[in-house]
Order: structure tokens, then sequence, then C-alpha cells
């Protein structure tokens, strides 16, 4: 016990409590909130995208500048918001779902939390100190390399993205250790929410994919810093070494983002059917082959770099092969709603709009699968609407779904439902007339990534009313901000279980305690909860049995500094390495290294469960 | 109107039929790089595909969203209701709709497979065929040479080829990735160094095509573009024989003062090449020899009239930011060689004498 350098907080309210808290409930929120107000940043930079391309030839921003905007709002959303934002729902929601008291690390949750913010703020900090990263989302080797791109930008990009990587692991770790060992007594992995097994098969998908991605960046960081050769050209490096280890990530990333939303999905639709999610273990199954199939269509991204008939013929096969499984998901998520009893909530409705986008976004996915076709589509404005359909109409429509249904559960106060459905009807028209015109203006040739075009080439009616469907968006967004915040500070209050829902969380009170379940439940089928509703099989253990019994012996991790600590010192060290090239910039990065090597080695050594420590010394 | 039971005004219809035809009018042909107007048989073999799975998805997209508009529209709860039938699934659907989505992308993975191995090798392996190189931010070509087999034949973003003829690209890069696409001709292939891609093409209309460069190659990737000009084979043989000729000597004073200028203090020739001079032997921005010739500069982005090109070497930045040309040449960089009135006014007079 001595040798705790510092005793454990005991701070039950306040910044310190956030600061400190390892309850997966406030992590969750953390994510959620930060995830947010991410998404709103990377919706700025959109703005500025859309502004500038309303006509032709404007000069809004300069080439340079709208480089560093596309780059950040495709970083932006995929890193820092939609991830997250599934992380948030991941912290919130596993626990509970399973029948927990917490994740299995908590202070690693509080890590992965803490290691994140310290990611998207030092991504996000490089617009203020000499420019942003530049050379896109997918920083295609070598115009990453210092002979092409010589600011700091590019050093912001790849060491934000390995501390987020570092944040994304630990959390995936925890994710599945959390699904194998915690569950309640009672839940097979066939009785398992499907959010939570989604949830697993992301977990799993994050531990295989960013390995590949942080050897990718720490090539291009050595290529930098140290002047190895991975990417230099006129070495004899291999530009294309950097598109296959990106996509081998890329790829599987697309569905680390979808496969949350999938998930999502299939919580709201039984719920607001009142009836079984359709072919439950069809269901999981096309997810596990979906996260499987992912690994094999990577060169999909790459059918126009010259890879050979052979290799884009087997990628095209393969890619298309993967919209069984995706389709299998929708049409028993559409029979499930069959004969069901639909109330059309906000929610119902975010879950009703994700099926029909996901729909559109699916088979423009499956045209430029077709790599002979594609030659005319890769790098148009076709992937664009076709990405937006995909990331916008499939996973922040899911995202809104799942706010609506758990925002009850989160805070105890119903959202507005008025608010709501404006919301989504604003949403929903924004993001057609945002998207679908870019499909047109695919088809007609307009390349990604161009700062403007000329009045001649027939794209402008195009580009002004996908503007025009920013705006519609923007207000949507706008609209949901509102509801968000009338709604916690004065929403109606919602029992335990609003929904009349099928899953365990709703069997507790809104908000839930701080230990989650009085008595850790017992499961007895697929929807635990509903199945004691109405059936009468009690989740409740038959008392006397434990020592859980009693409220006071309830056993919580206790709150520490160390994950915030080991975090601060990577933010440092990250800060540090973008500036190597000086002597200052060597010292902030070993300082940075020690902070978190000594956080990490008292956090190693902190006593588990100290009340009386925090007060006498 | 009734639709489903419920009413709809006949002026929704009139804003729905509005709403269709604008998005036929985004299939617009005649824009200067659709997809829809193929001049060439790579391009049509991808439009033929791209109708192909089109409808293929619009068959699902229509099922699927009636699917679901009748489910979520017939089964709406009303007050009162009881719980529905707890229903777990169904087997034998659910393997009807893995087989079912299997056999369409079947029907659609057939004529891709077909389609890519047609479009990857030449049919005449030993027609024409010409180097493109990829630079930031212009397309440089290469010929061989019409009489001298160990010669070479330089030019920059206009591609001139004969029509009816198939023509093999080999695709290479300076630095970054470039690709190289013309919509209305064939589809894209990337300019990767140190992999050299090939693509052959063929057009079947004489004309002037627009192509760009369509991966993002850094801050000027915008204004990549070149032309394709396709000439009866009478044309461009004639073409080409011209290109061939060192660069002209103009007599006029003016143009010889600008190429004294040129290949002395203002140190275009550094950089720039121009067949038939001694100095200039510059390979890092475009060949120059035959510039009088080329319908347009600065990589297709403006016309070549001697008041653009005027503009064009007084500020650079004004046509197309971020060029290297304005990073690097000292009359840009250092304000004490910038160029007079007069220097610009020779420096036009010799390029334009070049053709």
């Amino acid at each position: 016990m001595t040798t705790s350098i510092l005793s454990r907080p005991i701070h039950p309210t306040g910044l310190w409590a956030w600061l400190t808290t390892i309850d997966h409930k406030r992590i969750g929120i953390l994510y959620g909130v930060t995830a947010f107000i991410m998404f709103l940043s990377g919706g700025i930079e959109a703005m500025y995208i859309r502004l500038q391309l309303a006509a032709p030839e404007q000069e809004l921003v300069s080439p340079e500048i709208y480089s560093q905007l596309f780059t950040m709002h495709g970083t932006t959303m995929i890193f820092l918001a939609i991830m997250p934002m599934g992380a948030a729902f991941f912290n919130y929601l596993i626990p509970l779902q399973i029948g927990a008291r917490d994740v299995a690390f908590p202070r690693l949750n509080a890590f992965s939390y803490w290691t994140f913010l310290g990611g998207a703020v030092m991504l996000k900090s490089s617009w203020f100190l000499g420019g942003a990263p530049n050379a896109g989302w997918f920083g295609y080797a070598p115009i990453t390399s210092s002979a092409y791109n010589p600011g700091h930008g590019i050093d912001f990009w790849i060491l934000s993205l390995q501390i987020l990587g570092i944040a994304s692991l630990a959390a995936a770790f925890n994710f599945i250790v959390t699904i194998i060992n915690l569950r309640a007594p009672g839940m097979s992995l066939m009785r398992m929410p499907i959010f939570t097994w989604m949830t697993f098969v992301t977990s799993i998908l994050l531990i295989l994919a960013f390995p590949v991605i942080t050897v990718a960046l720490i090539e291009v960081m050595f290529d930098r810093f140290f002047g190895t050769n991975f990417f230099n050209v006129g070495a004899g490096g291999q530009p294309l070494l950097w598109q296959h280890l990106f996509w081998v990530f890329g790829h599987p990333e697309v569905y680390i983002l979808i496969l949350p939303a999938l998930g999502i999905i299939a919580e709201v639709i039984p719920t607001f059917s009142k009836k079984p999610l359709f072919g439950y273990p069809v269901v999981v199954l096309s997810g596990v082959v979906i996260g499987f199939m992912g690994w094999m269509v990577w060169s999909h991204h790459m059918f126009t770099v010259g890879l050979g008939p052979v290799a884009n013929s087997v990628f095209a096969v393969t890619t298309m092969a993967i919209a069984v499984p995706t389709g299998v998901k929708i049409f028993n998520y559409i029979a499930t709603m069959w004969k069901g009893s639909i109330s059309l909530t906000t929610s119902m409705l975010y879950a009703i709009g994700f099926i029909f986008l996901f729909v559109i976004g699916g088979l423009s996915g499956v045209m430029h699968s077709s790599a002979a076709s594609d030659a005319q589509q890769q790098d148009t404005y076709f992937i664009v609407a076709h990405l937006h359909y995909v990331l916008f109409g499939g996973s922040i429509m899911a995202l809104g779904s799942g706010i609506y249904y758990w925002f009850p559960k989160m805070t105890g106060r119903l959202m507005d439902e008025k608010l709501g459905k404006l919301n989504f009807l604003l949403v929903f028209i924004g993001m057609n007339v945002t998207f679908f015109p870019m499909h047109f203006l695919g088809l007609d040739g307009m390349p990604r990534r161009i700062y403007t075009y000329d009045s001649d080439m027939g794209w402008n009616l195009w580009n002004a009313v996908s503007s025009v469907g920013y705006l519609i968006l923007a207000l949507g967004v706008l609209i949901l901000i509102v509801n968000i915040i009338w709604s916690v500070l004065s929403g109606e209050k919602a029992d335990g279980d609003p929904w009349d829902a099928r899953t365990l969380e709703w069997s507790m009170s809104s908000p839930p305690p701080e230990y989650n379940f009085e008595h850790i439940p017992i499961v007895h089928g697929i929807d635990p909860y509903w199945e004691q509703k109405r059936e009468g099989l009690s989740t409740v253990p038959i008392s006397g049995g434990s020592g859980d019994d009693d409220s006071h012996g309830i056993h919580l991790p206790q709150p520490s500094y160390w994950p915030l600590l080991a975090s601060l010192g990577l933010f440092v060290s990250g800060y540090g390495l973008v500036y190597l090239s000086s002597s200052i910039g060597l010292v902030v990065s070993i300082i940075g290294a020690a902070i978190t090597m000594v956080a990490v080695y008292a956090w190693s050594f902190e006593p588990v469960n100290d009340p009386d420590e925090g007060e006498g010394h | 109107m009734w639709l489903m039971g419920y009413r709809i005004q006949s002026k929704y219809v009139v804003v729905m039929a509005f709403l269709f035809l604008l998005v036929f009018t985004g299939c617009t042909p005649s824009h200067h790089m659709s997809t829809f107007d193929t001049h060439g048989p790579v391009a049509r073999s991808q439009l033929v595909l791209f109708y192909w799975i089109f409808w293929a998805a619009v068959f699902v997209f229509v099922t699927v969203s009636i699917a679901l508009f009748y489910t979520v529209l017939k089964y709406r709860r009303r007050s009162g209701d009881p719980d529905p039938p707890q229903i777990h699934g169904h087997t034998k659907l659910e393997i009807a709709w893995t087989i079912i989505p299997s056999i369409i992308l079947i029907v659609v993975a057939v004529p891709t497979v077909i389609t890519i191995f047609d479009n990857a090798n030449s049919p005449e392996p030993s027609a024409l065929t010409i180097e493109a190189k990829g630079h930031q931010w212009w397309f440089e070509f290469t010929y061989p040479h019409p009489e001298e087999p160990d010669k070479k034949v330089v030019t920059a973003n206009e591609l001139h080829i004969p029509v009816d003829e198939v023509v093999n690209v080999n695709l290479e890069s300076k630095d970054v990735i470039h690709s190289f696409w013309i919509p209305k001709i064939a589809g894209k292939v990337d300019m990767v160094p140190n992999h050299t891609n090939t693509i052959w093409i063929k057009a079947d209309e004489t004309g002037e095509y627009y192509g760009q460069c369509a991966e993002f190659c850094g801050v000027a990737h915008a204004k990549m573009k070149f032309r394709v000009i396709v000439q009866t084979k009478e044309q461009f043989e004639a073409w080409l024989k011209v290109q061939a000729l060192p660069g002209l000597e103009s007599a006029d004073p003016l143009a010889v003062e600008g190429r004294n200028l040129f290949e002395g203090d203002a140190r275009c020739w550094t950089c720039h090449k121009v067949e038939g001079s001694k100095r200039s032997r510059g390979t890092t921005g475009p060949n120059l020899t035959h510039f009088g010739s080329r319908n347009h500069l600065a990589a297709g982005v403006i016309e070549n009239t001697q008041d653009n090109l005027r503009k064009w070497i007084q500020d650079p930045e004004s046509i197309k930011q971020g060029t290297i040309m304005y990073r690097d040449a000292q009359v840009y960089t250092d304000p004490d060689k910038s160029l007079t009135e007069s220097q610009v006014s020779a420096l036009v007079a010799y390029l334009a004498s070049l053709d």
C-alpha cells in the first residue's frame, strides 16, 4: 500500500470526479459529448467545402486551405466523431446489456477516453499551429513525404492517429474481455443483445486493423524524421505499399464504423415493433461474416492503381459477395417490423431512415465493386455520394436513432418528440439534398478533392443544390442540439423502461445507479427483460445466495488519477515528437514518455480498493 | 390521386415529376466530362456495364423500398393494440433472401470480370505507344520519333491521337501519384511512381476531349488537366512530323529578344526545353519546343492566347495557384529579378513564335 504515490481520489461530484472517474457510464457520456463536439467541428469544415463549391470559380478559401479542410473533415468524422460516438454507446451500454457492474478494466477504460481526447485535441490544434494536414484522410505516399510536404501538418496527422490508435486498441481489448468474461449467468453468446454482438465483432476488427495502420504510420514517420526510404521513390520506395497497408486497415475500418450502427438498429427496431428480432442467429452470423469478409476486399479501393485484371476480378467478386450478408441483415430488420406493432417515434424514424439510405449506399457500393465500370467512378463525386450514404445515411442516422433511444436511460428524461421529428425530417431531407446530387456530379465527371471548377463544366446546378442541402442539414443538427439541451434541463421525466423495451438495461432506473444492478441478473433468453415482463421469467436471482444482496457489499472500482496522467504523458510526448527536429521537441517528448511510464508504474501498484487511504495522509 | 389509401394532391405529383426530370438532367451527355457521352470502345464497355448494374440496383432498391414502406405503413401501432405474435424467424425465407441476392450478384459479376479482362489487355500490343508522365501539375507526353527510332518527340498537356486506332499509353509519374482520365474515351488508370501502368485507348470520332488528373496530387490538383485531340490519321502524322522538328527561330526582333531572355537572365532554360536550342535543355518543366501550336496553357487551364500568356508569365498565381514555377523561379522569388513589362512582351513573342 505504501507503493501508492497518490492516494485514490474520492471526489463524488465536480470536475475532479469527472477527471478521475472510472465509471463506464460517465466515460460513455464523456465520449459522447466529445464526439458530438468533434462532429460539429467536422461539420464546420464541411461548411467551408460546400461554400467554396456552391458556385464555380470561387475563391473563398485558398487551394492549400481547401486541401486541409477535406483532409481534416474526413479524418475528424471517421476518427473523432463516428468511431468515438460508437465508443460512447459501447461504454454506456455494454455492461448494462450483459448484466455487469462495469467493464473488465475500468481504469484502462478511463485511459482510453483520455488518450482519445489527447489525440483529438492534438489533431485539431494543428489548425492553429502552422496548418492542418493536407494530404487527404488517406494520405497516399509519397505526397506525405517531407519532399512534397515539408510543414508540420502531416506530423500532427501521423502522431495523433497513432495516439488515437492506442486509445482504440485499449478500448477494444477492454470490451472483448468484458463481453467474454462479465456476462450475467445464463447469458450465453447466443443470447447476447445484437448491439453487444456487434461491439464484440467491431472490437476484434479494431484489434486486427489498428496495428496495420500503425505500422504504415510509423514507416511514414521514420521517412520524415529519420530519413528512411519506405516511400522514397528516388531510392526505390514503393508508394503502393502504403496503399495496401492503409486499405488493409481502411476497409475493416468501414465496418468498424457501420457494425455498431447495424447493432443499434437491431435494438431499436424490435423494441418499437414489439417483436423479437427476426432471425437472431442469422443476424449474428451475418455480422460475423461481414467482419470476416471485410478483410478480403481492401483492394477495391485500388481498382485503378494497376494491380492487374486477376487481382481486380478477385476483389470485385469478394466485394460483391459482402453485399449478401449485409442484405440479409436489412431483410431481417424489415421482417422484424412485418406484422409488428410499429410506433413511429423519432428513434424509430431514424432507424427506418437508416434502412432506406443504407440500401442506397449499399447499392452504389455494388456499382463500384464492378472494377471495370469503377474506372469511371473512382475518385469522383460518385464515390463521395456513396460514402456519405453509407457513413451519414448509415452510421450517423443509426447513431441518431441510438441517441433518441437511450437518452432517457442516460439522463432520466425523454427527448422532445415534436422537436425530434422536425430534427429527423430536416436531417433526412438535408442529407438527401446534399449528397444525392453528388451521384450526378460524379457521373458527369467531377473529380473529388478539387477546390474549384470551371463554370462551363455543367456542374453548377448540382453543386448549388448540394450546398443548399447543407443548410437544411445544418438546421436539422441545430434542432438536435436544442432538443438535447432542452431535454436534459426540462424534458419529461422517464421511468426505467419508457419504450417497453426488451433488454436488461431497461430493467433498472433511469439513469442507472452507479453500481448498475443491485443483483447480478439471471438471463433466460434473448430478450430477458421482455420475458420477465410478459412471461414472468424473472431476472432477479432467488435471494439469500450471494453477498451482493446487501447494497453496501457491492464492490465497485475506485476512481484513479493514473489513467489521466498516463494519457497526458502520451499527449505531451506527441507534441514533442512533432517538433523532434528541435532540441526542445526532443526534451518534451522524453518528458512526456517519462510521465506515461511513471503513471503506468504507479497504476500497476495502486491498491485496488482503499477508502481510508485518501483521508489520512 | 390515391396511393396506398392516402390521397395525394396533384401539386405533389407535379413536384415529383419535376424532381424526376431534374434527376435525369443529371446525366447530361453534352458536358465536357460526362461519362454518358462515350466516344471510344473502352468508355462504352464501361457504360454498358454501368447500365447493367444500375438497373439491377434499381430493381433491388424498388423492391426493398416497397417492402419497407408497405411494412411501416401497414403495421403502425394503434392504441390498444395487443402485443403482436412473437415471431423469431423463418428458415426458408432467410435462405431465400440469401440466395436471391447471390444470383443477382452473379448476374453482375460475370460481365464485370469479362470487361475487366477486355479493358486490361490491349487488342493491339504493337500499335502506337505513347509514354504519359504525370508531374506536379501537368502531363508530359512522349511519342516515338516518326523517322529516327532512337529519338523521341516530347510535348505537354495535349495528347494527339489518330482516330479509330488503338493507342497504348504507358503511365508513369515523376513525383507523387496522379491519375490519367479521359471520361469520354476511357476510365482512369493511376500514374504511380516506380510502378508503370498501361492503358489502351481508342477514339471513334475526331475532336477535342477533356482529360483531368483524378488522384489528389497536391495544391494545384484541381487545375491539372489535359486535352486529347483526336485527328484523322493524315492530320496526326502531319502533326507528329512538325512536332519532331526543332523549335523555329523567328526573325522578329521582339521574339529574338525574348529568346535571349529565355536563355539568359530570366533563367527559363533551367527548367524548360526547346529542341534546337543549345541552352534550353531543362526537363523539370514542360517541353516548350512547339508551345505556340498548343491550344491551351497551364495544363489545360486556359486558352493559349497572347493575353493569357502574358497574364501567365506575369502572375502565374492568378491562373493556377501553387505552381512550382512560381515557387522556384527567381523571376518570381527574387524581387530584384522580376520581369518588366517589356521583358514579358518579349517572352510572349518568343513563346508564341514557337509553333
